[in-house]
C-alpha cells in the first residue's frame, strides 16, 4: 500500500507496539510487558499512552481488534486482544528500512560503530 | 480501584467507553506489581497528560470536520457570522466603555483614597471651595494626609516662544495636588511648595503631548522657557501621558501664587487624600466639626455651609453612570437577540441534518462524539463571530468619547488591553454555551435510526421550540424600541428648551486679552473690533462678553443688598453695551448699558435678570435698586429675559451683567473675551473678516473658538444625539434579527406543513384561508411579544429615568409607534413563507410524500 510512506516516520510508541504483535496476538497489558521485556525495562508504557497509541492506529489500520479470543480458559472477559494486519506488518518493515538507512548514513560519519 | 475509574472521567467519553475497562484490567494487573506509591503518581500523570492529548486530537477532528461543513453551506455560515459578530461587537466596545467610566481603577496610586472636597450651600447646592475656606480645611482635619487646591477651570492662555502662537489650557494648581494625587512627572520634577511663594520664579509643567509637539520629546522641554500671556517661565517638568487631571483638556500646569481671601469667590476645586484606615464616613464626621468651627468663625459668610466629601471616581452625575450602562444593556439586548437567532437557525439546520446525524451513529459514533462535533461547530461560529466583533469594537471605540464623562480624570478614549480581550473572549463562551448546546444536545440525544427511513418527522416540538425563541427575538426588539423612542423624545424635549436667546445669525469667537492686561487698554480693543465689526457690510451689532452662554459655568458670586439680609447667587458677567441685542435677550424693563457708564466718573451700574430681580426684590421693581458685589454697590438700571446659561439640561443661576468698562480688580478673570457679531447673513462667512479686524489691530492676539452660536447650542445635545444614534442602531438592528428570525421560522413551518396545507386546499379551503392561517402565525407571535414586552420596557424606562429629562417612561405614543413598528416587522417577516404556503399546489403536495 502507498499509504504506508504517510505515516513515516513511526512514532516510537507505535513502532514498539508494532514489534510485540509481531509474533503473537496480545491484550494491552501483555502488550506492556512484551515492550518492557524488549527493551529490557527501559520502555514502560503507561495505560493511557497505550490505549491512545493503540486507538490511532486502529483509525490507521495498523492493527485490528480480534474478535475471535483465544481459549476461553485463557481469556479474561473484558480483554481486548490486538493483531497486526498486513499493513502494520509493511508500515513496521518501511520504518525498519527508514531506520537502517539512517544507521548506515550514522556510520559513515563514524557516529556508530561498524563499516560504512 | 474506584479512584482509577474517577479518574478515567478526564478522558472523553467516548475513549472511556472504549478502553476503560482496558485501562482497569492494565492499571489492576500493574496493582500486583509495582509498589502503591510509584504506581498512583504513574496513573495519575499518566492519565491527565493522556486525557489532554485525546481531547485535543478529538478537537482537532472536530475542527477540520466543522470548517468542511460550514464551507459548504456559505449563505448560513455567513448569517451565522454575521449574526454573531454584530453582537460581539456592540457588546465589546460598550462593555470598554463602562470598564473605562466605572469599573477601572483611576490611574493613581490607592484611587480609592482619593476625594473631592466641594462647599455645600444653604440651598444644598455643591460650590467650589474658596481660598481661604481650602486653607482653613488643609489646616484643621485630621483625616487626610494631604490636601491639594486647583482654579476649578482650565484657563487657556496664549503661548508664544516657538512658531505658530499656541492656546494651551493652563491649570493653576497648587504643589499638594501633585503630592496627594502621588504622580510624578517622567521627566523632570513636580511642582513643590516653593514654587507656590510669590516670589520663586515662574515654572511650568508640560503635558506629554504639549512637550512632544513643541519640543520634539519630555526630555528636552525640561529646562527651556515658554512665554504663557507674554509671561515667561521655565519648564521645570513634564507629565506622563496619561495624567489627565483635573480636565481632560489639560496642557500645562502652573503653580499657585496668591489666591486672596474672598469667603464668596467659589473658584477653586480641591482633591485629597484620606489617610491610610480612615474611611469616608471618618472624614466626613471630621468636616463636619470643621465646618462647624468655621461657621462659628465666620458667621456672615459661612452660615449654614457644608462641606461635601466625594470620592473621585464618583464625581459624575447620574445621568452619566447611567449612560454607559444603558448603552451595555441594549448591547447585551442585542446580543441576547442575536444568540437567540444563532440558536433559531442551528435548530433549523440541525432538524435538516438528522439524516446525517442518524447516518453516522448507524456507523458507530456515539451520541456524545456528535454533541461535540456539534458544539465545535458553533463554537467556530463563535470564535469567527468574536474575532470580527473584537475587531468591530476597535473600530467603534473611539466613536464612544462623547460618553466618556468629563469630569473624571481618565483618557478621552477607552483603552482596549487585555480585560476587554478577556471580556470578549468570555463573551465567545457564554455565546456558544447559548446557542450551541441546545441544539448540539437536543439532536444527540434524539437521534433515532427511523430518521433514516422517513425525511420529515415530528416538526410540532422544534416549531414550538423555535417560535419560543423567536418571541424572545420580538420581546428584546420591543424593549429596545421603546428605548430609543423613549431617548430621542427627551431629545426633543431638551432641544426645545427656551435659551433665552436667539442663536440663528450669531457667529462668536475668543480673543484672551492677558489677565495683566490694564483696563485703559481693553477698552480700547474692546471698541475698535467693535467698531470695525460692525462696519462689515450684513452686521446688525456686535458686542463682548465674559463668556458666551453654556460655554462656562464659574463666576456666580453672591450678592447681596445694602441695608437688608436679602443676597442671592448671581452669575456674573462683563459685557459690552449692545449685548442684549446681538443675542436677542429680550430687555424686560429699563435700558441696556450704553458709554455713559463706561466714564471713569459715572456711577457703577448693573443690568439683571428677571429671576435675580425676583429674588432679590420680589415685592418692588428693581429699576433704580443698588446690589453689593465685590464691596462695590451697583445700582440696577434694566431687567432682562433670563438665559440658560448652564446649558439646555441645568437650572441656570439667576444673571446679571455688569459694565466691561468695570471689572472689580479681584475679578479681572471674568473681563470679556468671548466676540459676538449678529448678520444678517450667513455667520460663518464673517470668520476671515473677524480675524483680520482682530489682526490688524494687534498681530500678537490670538483667535480661537470661533463657531456661530447654534453650534454653541447644538453641542449641547451632541451627546444626547449620539446616546439616541446607538440606541436607535441597536433597534434597527434588533427589528432586522427578529424579522429575519420569524421569516425562519413561518418558512420552516410553512415547509414542515406543505402536506397538510395541500390536504386543506383538496379539502375546499381558499388560498385566502391558507394565507391568513400563516399570517395569523406571525400576528399572534408579534402580539404576545408586545405583550410581554411592554411591561419589560416599561421597566427598562424606569431604570434609565435620569436619562429621561421629564419624559414619563410610560409615554403612550412611543409604546403605540414601537408597537406598530413591531407588527409591521412581524407582517414583513410572515408574507413571503404566508404567501409561499398559499400557492401551494394540492396535488403535488400530496403526491410528495
Amino acid at each position: 500500500m502507498d499509504d504506508v510512506a504517510q505515516l513515516l516516520p513511526l512514532p516510537p510508541v507505535t513502532f514498539h507496539i508494532l514489534l510485540a504483535l509481531a509474533d503473537e496476538d496480545r491484550h494491552g497489558y501483555a502488550i506492556i510487558k512484551e515492550v518492557s521485556l524488549r527493551t529490557r525495562g527501559e520502555l514502560t508504557l503507561s495505560a493511557g499512552t497505550l490505549y491512545r497509541s493503540i486507538h490511532r492506529m486502529l483509525e490507521q489500520g495498523l492493527v485490528v481488534e480480534l474478535r475471535e479470543r483465544p481459549a476461553p480458559e485463557e481469556d479474561d472477559e473484558r480483554r481486548r486482544y490486538y493483531q497486526i494486519t498486513k499493513f502494520g506488518i509493511e508500515a513496521a518493515k518501511a520504518e525498519s528500512r527508514r531506520l537502517e538507512q539512517l544507521v548506515k548514513l550514522a556510520r559513515q560519519s563514524g557516529f556508530a560503530p561498524g563499516r560504512a | 480501584m474506584r479512584f482509577y475509574r474517577l479518574l478515567l472521567r478526564l478522558y472523553p467519553a467516548s475513549f472511556r467507553a472504549e478502553y476503560g475497562d482496558e485501562m482497569c484490567a492494565v492499571f489492576a494487573a500493574r496493582r500486583r506489581e509495582v509498589n502503591p506509591i510509584a504506581l498512583w503518581a504513574d496513573a495519575i500523570t499518566d492519565v491527565i497528560i493522556n486525557a489532554v492529548r485525546v481531547h485535543l486530537s478529538l478537537l482537532q477532528d472536530d475542527l477540520r470536520w466543522a470548517a468542511r461543513v460550514l464551507w459548504k453551506s456559505p449563505g448560513f455560515t455567513l448569517t451565522a457570522v454575521l449574526v454573531a459578530s454584530l453582537g460581539m461587537g456592540a457588546t465589546t466596545a460598550a462593555f470598554t466603555l463602562v470598564d473605562h467610566v466605572l469599573l477601572r481603577p483611576l490611574p493613581f496610586p490607592h484611587p480609592e483614597q482619593l476625594v473631592t472636597l466641594n462647599e455645600i450651600e444653604r440651598d444644598g447646592s455643591f460650590e467650589p471651595a474658596t481660598p481661604p475656606g481650602f486653607d482653613d480645611w488643609r489646616a484643621m482635619n485630621t483625616s487626610f494626609s494631604s490636601v491639594g487646591a486647583y482654579i476649578g477651570a482650565s484657563l487657556p492662555m496664549n503661548l508664544s516662544g516657538g512658531g505658530e502662537p499656541l492656546r494651551p489650557n493652563v491649570i493653576v494648581a497648587s504643589a499638594d495636588v501633585f503630592k496627594t494625587l502621588e504622580i510624578g512627572p517622567v521627566a523632570g520634577r513636580p511642582l513643590t511648595a516653593d514654587d507656590d511663594r510669590d516670589d520663586s520664579s515662574p515654572v511650568a509643567l508640560l503635558s506629554t503631548p504639549l512637550a512632544n509637539a513643541l519640543f520634539g520629546n519630555p526630555t528636552a522641554a525640561i529646562g527651556r522657557t515658554i512665554r504663557l500671556d507674554g509671561r515667561p517661565r521655565d519648564i521645570v517638568g513634564v507629565m506622563p501621558a496619561t495624567f489627565v487631571f483635573p480636565f481632560r483638556d489639560a496642557d500645562v500646569w502652573i503653580p499657585r501664587r496668591t489666591w486672596g481671601s474672598s469667603r464668596s469667590n467659589h473658584m477653586l476645586g480641591v482633591v485629597a487624600r484620606l489617610r491610610p484606615g480612615v474611611s469616608l464616613d471618618q472624614a466626613r464626621a471630621d468636616m463636619n466639626v470643621v465646618a462647624a468651627q468655621l461657621e462659628r468663625a465666620y458667621p456672615k459668610e459661612n452660615a449654614g455651609v457644608g462641606i461635601g466629601i466625594q470620592r473621585i471616581r464618583d464625581r459624575m452625575s447620574p445621568r452619566t453612570r447611567m449612560l454607559p450602562l444603558a448603552v451595555l444593556g441594549a448591547a447585551f439586548c442585542l446580543t441576547l437577540i442575536g444568540c437567540t437567532n444563532l440558536a433559531s437557525l442551528l435548530f433549523a439546520r440541525a432538524t435538516g441534518r438528522r439524516q446525517e446525524m442518524a447516518v453516522r451513529v448507524a456507523v458507530g459514533a456515539s451520541r456524545e462524539r456528535i454533541a461535540r462535533q456539534l458544539l465545535t461547530e458553533s463554537f467556530v461560529l463563535a470564535i469567527t463571530g468574536g474575532v470580527i466583533g473584537l475587531l468591530l469594537a476597535v473600530v467603534v471605540t473611539p466613536w464612544l468619547t462623547r460618553m466618556v464623562p468629563e469630569g473624571l480624570p481618565i483618557g478621552a478614549v477607552p483603552e482596549i488591553d487585555w480585560r476587554v480581550f478577556a471580556f470578549a473572549g468570555a463573551l465567545t463562551l457564554v455565546t456558544t454555551i447559548a446557542f450551541g448546546v441546545g441544539p448540539a444536545l437536543r439532536l444527540s440525544r434524539g437521534v433515532d435510526l427511523s430518521w433514516l427511513r422517513t425525511r420529515s418527522a415530528d416538526g410540532g416540538r422544534s416549531t414550538r421550540l423555535r417560535a419560543a425563541l423567536v418571541l424572545s427575538e420580538v420581546i428584546g426588539t420591543v424593549v429596545l424600541l421603546v428605548a430609543a423612542g423613549l431617548l430621542l423624545k427627551a431629545m426633543w424635549r431638551v432641544q426645545a428648551v427656551d435659551t433665552g436667546f436667539r442663536p440663528e445669525g450669531v457667529l462668536t469667537l475668543k480673543t484672551v486679552l492677558p489677565i495683566s492686561a490694564p483696563a485703559a487698554s481693553r477698552q480700547t480693543f474692546y471698541s475698535r473690533v467693535l467698531a470695525d465689526a460692525r462696519a462689515l457690510p450684513g452686521v446688525t451689532s456686535a458686542a463682548y462678553i465674559t463668556f458666551v452662554p453654556m460655554t462656562f459655568a464659574s463666576g456666580n458670586f453672591v450678592v447681596t443688598v445694602p441695608g437688608a439680609l436679602t443676597e442671592a447667587q448671581a452669575h456674573t458677567r462683563f459685557v459690552t453695551p449692545d449685548f442684549f441685542q446681538t443675542l436677542g435677550i429680550p430687555m424686560l424693563r429699563g435700558r441696556d448699558l450704553d458709554e455713559r457708564d463706561d466714564q471713569p466718573t459715572s456711577p457703577p451700574v448693573v443690568v439683571i435678570g428677571r429671576s435675580l430681580a425676583d429674588r432679590l426684590w420680589p415685592l418692588q421693581d428693581a429699576i433704580g435698586q443698588t446690589m453689593t458685589l465685590a464691596e462695590v454697590d451697583w445700582q440696577v438700571v434694566g431687567v432682562v429675559g433670563d438665559v440658560a446659561v448652564h446649558g439646555l439640561e441645568q437650572v441656570a443661576i439667576p444673571q446679571a451683567y455688569f459694565p466691561a468698562s468695570k471689572v472689580p480688580p479681584g475679578l479681572s478673570f471674568y473681563a470679556p473675551k468671548d466676540l459676538v457679531v449678529r448678520t444678517s447673513g450667513s455667520p460663518i462667512a464673517l470668520a476671515p473678516a473677524l480675524r483680520r479686524i482682530v489682526h490688524a489691530i494687534d498681530p500678537e492676539q490670538s483667535v480661537s473658538d470661533v463657531r456661530t452660536l447654534e453650534d454653541v447650542v447644538g453641542a449641547q445635545t451632541a451627546s444626547r444625539r449620539v446616546q439616541f444614534t446607538v440606541l436607535a442602531a441597536f433597534a434597527a438592528v434588533a427589528v432586522l434579527l427578529a424579522a429575519v428570525g420569524i421569516y425562519g421560522l413561518l418558512s420552516f413551518a410553512v415547509s414542515m406543513r406543505t402536506r397538510e396545507v395541500g390536504v386543506r386546499m383538496a379539502l375546499g379551503a381558499g388560498r385566502r384561508d391558507v394565507l391568513t392561517m400563516f399570517l395569523r402565525q406571525g400576528i399572534v407571535l408579534g402580539s404576545a411579544g408586545i405583550i410581554i414586552g411592554a411591561p419589560l420596557a416599561y421597566a427598562a424606562g424606569r431604570g434609565m429615568t435620569s436619562l429621561l429629562f421629564g419624559v414619563t417612561p410610560g409615554d403612550p405614543v412611543i409604546y403605540g409607534a414601537a408597537a406598530l413598528l413591531a407588527i409591521l416587522m412581524t407582517l414583513g417577516g410572515s408574507v413571503r413563507p404566508a404567501f409561499r404556503a398559499a400557492s401551494v399546489d394540492p396535488v403535488i403536495a400530496i403526491q410528495s410524500e
